[in-house]
């Protein structure tokens, strides 16, 4: 920091807004793409432990591993085959999301009771109506709280994807912050990303409140 | 396979052996780093788990802590640390000291909840037959309770040194010294060698803590404890307790 420079300087963020809401929209469009991809091979990975029990611990193994490389290190490993390219982060992001997706997902089908399957199978539902109709909206709760988990631990990785320059907070943090030593915008970059994880983290709460009304009535 | 052949050149290169930044001097950098900040983790984390633990009270404030300190990205907790130290510190809040606070917040929450979680689990039947044989409560926490959440408590310190070395090399970006600034360095110069030669050390870093752990978490469980129930639990790969259900 300069000498004489006030730690926050309101006036720059007033004058960078729109930069900060960029970087803002940075964040959120990679986090998403990571998010919609794990949720999409998780629920495959799922379905094939549904069908499958004995995979369950294989699959949760292979993704507890994936999620045991240190990110920092994962994204620059990835250097040499996918360059600097957003694939690079996406690909890191997606396989870290695979570990809270997949074992809440199987956790959620386990929580169906066996009665209420059998209750299912009896009044002749097929396999795809009981997985649709019943065990769904039974797994939903377990099954959105890995996604909250998921997304707020995403969130914190996109701005270390700063580093191998796919923008986002993390650009925010580093290169407009601490590589210039100046406190306004690390803070700010800082802030927003707990604010940002806060919010969506509360929008996909009261999103499962929603979907499953029942719930609320259960915990009461 | 060229590629690799020049990160395994890189290694042995003199230049990394003498240069300005020399390999033994950032990895000594790095391992000095993440002591130090495991160190200040666990003097804050444990009294404060023990505590909890022992008398059940701000538990609420411990789980929403835990949730805070898993919605703070570790470049967060280093881009708040970092304008705080050099401001009052000057050219001494440069390096390890924003880095310690960035790494130790970090590995705080899972040494906390584990701890508390630990305690919680000891059966209220122990606790009984401690208070009845006239153990005061201190040393009911240190021959009854600590014991047997040991195991839960070395869990929580695994996953918190793994945490802490697998991010000690962001800490360059605040001046300390780790094999992050070949990672910067060579990112900057597009030098994909470096990068990927200093990373493939962090990685086996952080895969060297993760197995002194858990050699140290089986020696910590007390004889007694070893078989029957936890290890049934221990296998909980097959049995996932779902995440972020337990509020």
């Amino acid at each position: 920091m300069r000498p004489g420079q006030p730690f926050i300087r309101l006036d720059w963020l007033v004058d960078n807004a729109d930069q900060l809401a960029r970087r803002v929209g940075e964040q959120l469009y990679i986090t998403l793409i990571a998010i919609v991809a794990g949720f999409i091979i998780s629920f495959g990975l799922a379905l094939l432990v549904r069908r499958y029990p004995r995979l369950g611990g294989p699959i949760l193994g292979v993704a507890g591993t994936l999620y045991a490389i240190p990110s920092i290190a994962a994204f620059v490993l990835l250097i040499p085959i996918t360059h600097l390219t957003l694939w690079t982060a996406e690909i890191v992001l997606t396989s870290y999301t695979l570990v809270m997706l997949v074992r809440n997902m199987i956790a959620g089908f386990r929580a169906v009771p066996a009665d209420v399957l059998e209750a299912a199978d009896g009044m002749g539902y097929t396999n795809v109506q009981r997985l649709w109709r019943v065990e769904l909206p039974i797994a939903t709760p377990i099954i959105i709280a890995g996604v909250r988990i998921a997304t707020v631990t995403t969130m914190g990785l996109v701005t270390i994807a700063a580093l191998i320059g796919s923008g986002g907070l993390g650009y925010v943090i580093v290169n407009l912050g601490i590589l210039r030593q100046f406190p306004t915008a690390t803070i700010a970059g800082a802030a927003l990303v707990v604010l940002l994880s806060a919010l969506i983290d509360w929008g996909l709460a009261v999103v499962q409140r929603r979907l499953t009304p029942w719930s609320r009535a259960l915990e009461a | 396979m060229e590629f690799l052949r020049d990160v395994a050149a890189w290694y042995v290169d003199p230049h990394q052996w003498s240069g300005r930044a020399p390999l033994p001097e950032l990895v000594g950098g790095t391992l000095l780093l993440a002591v130090l900040s495991l160190a200040v983790a666990l003097l804050i984390a444990l009294p404060i788990g023990l505590y909890i633990g022992h008398t059940g009270r701000g538990a609420q404030a411990a789980v929403a802590m835990a949730n805070i300190g898993r919605a703070v990205p570790s470049l967060a907790w280093m881009g708040i640390a970092y304008p705080i130290t050099t401001a009052l510190f000057a050219r001494a809040g440069h390096g390890l000291m924003p880095a310690i606070i960035a790494l130790a917040a970090l590995g705080i929450p899972p040494i906390v909840t584990n701890t508390y979680a630990g305690l919680r689990e000891v059966d209220a039947d122990l606790q009984e037959a401690g208070r009845g044989v006239g153990m005061t409560e201190g040393q009911l926490l240190r021959r009854v309770e600590v014991p047997v959440a040991l195991p839960v408590i070395m869990a929580g310190i695994r996953s918190s040194a793994v945490a802490i070395v697998a991010t000690t090399p962001l800490m360059s970006l605040v001046g300390a010294n780790t094999l992050g600034d070949y990672i910067i360095s060579g990112l900057n110069l597009s030098d994909e060698v470096q990068v990927f030669a200093a990373a493939l050390l962090v990685v086996l870093a952080a895969l060297a803590t993760e197995a002194l752990f858990a050699w140290l978490e089986r020696r910590a469980t007390s004889p007694g404890l070893r078989g029957g129930a936890h290890a049934a639990s221990a296998g909980g790969a097959l049995r996932p307790q779902p995440l972020g259900t337990e509020s």
